[in-house]
């Protein structure tokens, strides 16, 4: 009994008590506090695992890889709930949310970060996909919250490709099991990943490719990969902001988080299809699409979605070419995209509360009527959309220069999709920001600004100057993936 | 006896895809709920016979939660769902069933020939069970595709499900784990798709999916 594995037992057990507290206390300003306790006690359990490391066993397992994410995910869980707790009161006032489905919501929200410590920690295939599936499920019942048409339709499509996307999952993890079981004999530890790693190169090989198949299309559909995005648009839009944020910034990655590991199974065995260029491919395909359909969005919410299919086609890209550098690329561009989306989602939560729509065309000249806001939104946007001096600029650079080095032909399309997105971005920014503001109803703003200009100000510093420790972290890790 | 043994499991196993034929061309929606408890049904079977040859006891495990939730609760909660509805006698419009039937063989023999070459290591009756199985999978795939009816929808998905159990009741050995979280996801998912239904009759006043349909962005104008 160390202190790791300690820390490694709250991050479960905090979540799980917490969200069968929540079910019973009412009141929503004690359900919002309690809520951001316990995603404040999961943020320093998590970052205890630093200082002690528990033993991986055959379910649970902290490594390099899933640590960085751990910590990731429970920052950015911690503050989205304290943006939430402000965002929920206005949606009490409106009258969109009644404190029964308040009581509900913030439940949900607790077993959500249960599901996705759960999936980051598990050490055994098989608990990885039941955790991902509970987390969709749970984020089925999230979007559907508002109850209206368009948020049940959202919530249906979501249901029908999320729970797809598992299937093909599951049966892709059943494959890996037929290919351990020669080798390892039946049971526990033919599923467990770290056994699995040492001894994959003996594996047959074409079993593998086709569960790697199975497992690229099944979790790329969570993590947003075109073709099977559809789902991932509607989601965000119709579901309430918080999670958006928390399904942009933090579902997506765990889903990619899946590709990855297995496909360090794939990367382990010699004779097995290389997996890189079904990631690359997807990931372009992925770029291009969402570069191009982000000129018709209307929606303030879906036009973000749209980005974050965007910037999951440059992570899956860039992990796709592999190699220290692209690695290295990959990883910090999936810790700046989650710190900046869900910071952009912070501010367009509390927008379309003040401009009462999530109408791009009726919201004008923000940064006259709403300065904190209208200027944390050109923030996000700028760094999100790549420039400099911001993180995402960096991680950008890198994965376009470390192509051009080793295949300058892929680097062309990756280029453009990238353009394509930065001046969509942008343009859209322009009329939301700087356009003469109309006359309509402009509500004033309740809003905790604090939670986005603490990721704002983590994505500028990291754009600037990265600490060394962080540095030499994202090397090891970017080793050990390939 | 291992002839014997593996003919059995085989013949159970190709039931299933027999079954998933059946679901396909079912124009009448209590028919085809009929036609799933009949599926699954199946399922337990197969899975029960696996458990035997295989002497794996927690397979039998599986085999009752399929029998109970899969064949008796689940057919049952969507027949008063349906009757509740009112739309148990509605006739569904199912395009083309030759052209449905078509595809769908064709997708069977797509499953065998990308499974049994890849599986060439495997023993023969997990690699069989493991072709019928992606057969019931892909098949479970072209009824989601083919139908617009929510209910249709949940059944497609389901018999899918059950494509997935065989198949991992296939592998020998796989941890009780994966049967338990498939059981359990199939309860959420009742709950989850038992809320949906009363939801969109609440207030789209049908279930057919392309009166969603026409409900997105770019034409909300």
């Amino acid at each position: 009994m160390n202190a790791g594995f300690i820390a490694m037992t709250a991050l479960l057990a905090v979540p799980a008590g917490a969200a069968l507290l929540l079910v019973l206390l009412s009141g929503y300003r004690l359900g919002a506090r309690v809520n951001v306790g316990a995603a404040l006690s999961s943020l320093l359990a998590a970052v205890t695992l630093f200082g002690a490391r528990p033993e991986a066993n055959l379910y649970l397992r902290v490594d390099d890889f899933n640590l960085y994410l751990i910590v990731l995910n429970n920052l950015v869980s911690f503050t989205t709930s304290v943006f939430s707790a402000s965002y929920i009161a206005h949606e009490l006032e409106t009258g969109r949310l009644t404190p029964v489905y308040l009581r509900f919501y913030h439940a949900m929200y607790q077993a959500l970060l249960f599901a996705m410590n759960l999936a980051l920690l598990a050490n055994n295939i098989g608990l990885l996909w039941v955790a991902i599936e509970l987390a969709t499920l749970i984020t089925v019942l999230m979007v559907g919250l508002y109850r209206t048409r368009a948020a049940l339709e959202a919530a249906w499509k979501y249901f029908i490709l999320g729970s797809l996307g598992i299937a093909l999952a599951l049966f892709g993890t059943i494959l890996v099991y037929l290919a351990a079981q020669p080798v390892m004999g039946e049971g526990l530890p033919a599923m467990a990943w770290d056994q699995l790693l040492a001894r994959a190169s003996a594996f047959d090989p074409a079993l593998l490719n086709l569960a790697f198949v199975f497992l690229l299309l099944g979790y790329g559909t969570k993590a947003g990969l075109a073709p099977l995005h559809a789902w991932l648009p509607d989601a965000h839009a119709e579901g309430p902001t918080p999670i958006s944020a928390i399904l942009s910034g933090l579902l997506l990655n765990v889903a990619l988080y899946a590709v990855l590991r297995f496909k360090m199974l794939m990367s382990a065995n010699p004779h097995a299809l290389a997996p890189g260029p079904l990631m690359v491919g997807l990931g372009l395909l992925s770029l291009l699409f969402a570069g191009l359909m982000l000129y018709r969005r209307g929606d303030i919410k879906r036009l973000f979605a749209y980005s974050s299919i965007e910037h999951m086609g440059i992570i899956t890209f860039a992990f796709g070419m592999g190699g220290p550098l692209a690695n290295f690329a990959g990883l910090l561009h999936m810790t700046m995209h989650s710190l900046t989306k869900s910071a952009i989602f912070f501010a367009v939560g509390h927008i379309s509360q003040v401009k009462g729509t999530q109408r791009i065309s009726t919201i004008r000249g923000l940064t006259v009527t709403h300065p904190a806001l209208g200027w944390g939104l050109v923030a996000g946007v700028i760094a999100i959309a790549g420039m400099p001096p911001f993180g995402v600029f960096m991680s950008e650079f890198l994965v376009v220069s470390s192509t051009f080095a080793r295949q300058p032909l892929l680097a062309l399309p990756l280029v453009l999709g990238l353009l394509l997105a930065f001046g969509t971005l942008l343009w859209r920014l322009n009329g939301m920001a700087f356009g003469k503001p109309d006359t309509g109803p402009a509500a004033p703003v309740q809003a905790s600004i604090l939670p986005m200009l603490a990721h704002l100000a983590l994505v500028f510093v990291a754009g600037i100057w990265l600490p060394g420790p962080l540095v030499n972290w994202f090397k090891n890790v970017a080793v050990l993936l390939g | 006896m291992h002839g014997l043994a593996f003919d059995i499991a085989h013949f159970l196993a190709g039931g299933m895809v027999v079954a998933s034929f059946l679901l396909l061309y079912q124009d009448r929606l209590s028919a085809l709920i009929n036609v799933f408890a009949l599926h699954s049904l199946v399922l337990v079977l197969a899975v029960g016979w696996q458990a035997t040859i295989q002497e794996a006891h927690h397979l039998y495990v599986t085999a009752g939660i399929a029998l109970v939730f899969k064949a008796i609760i689940i057919p049952t909660a969507l027949h008063r769902i349906v009757r509740r509805l009112g739309i148990h006698r509605t006739l569904e419009v199912v395009g083309g069933v030759g052209r449905d039937m078509l595809a769908g063989t064709a997708l069977v023999a797509l499953a065998i020939l990308v499974m049994l070459p890849v599986t060439a290591g495997a023993d023969a009756l997990a690699r069989e069970d493991l072709a019928f199985a992606l057969a019931v999978v892909l098949l479970g795939l072209l009824l989601m595709v083919i139908r617009y009816n929510a209910v249709s929808l949940v059944i497609g998905f389901m018999s899918l499900e059950n494509g997935l159990v065989l198949a991992a009741a296939g592998a020998r050995g796989m941890p009780l784990a994966v049967e338990i979280s498939i059981a359990f996801s199939v309860l959420i998912a009742l709950i989850v798709i038992g809320v949906f239904l009363f939801r969109i009759r609440e207030r789209f006043d049908s279930v057919d999916m392309q009166a969603m349909d026409t409900f997105r962005e770019g034409r909300r104008k």
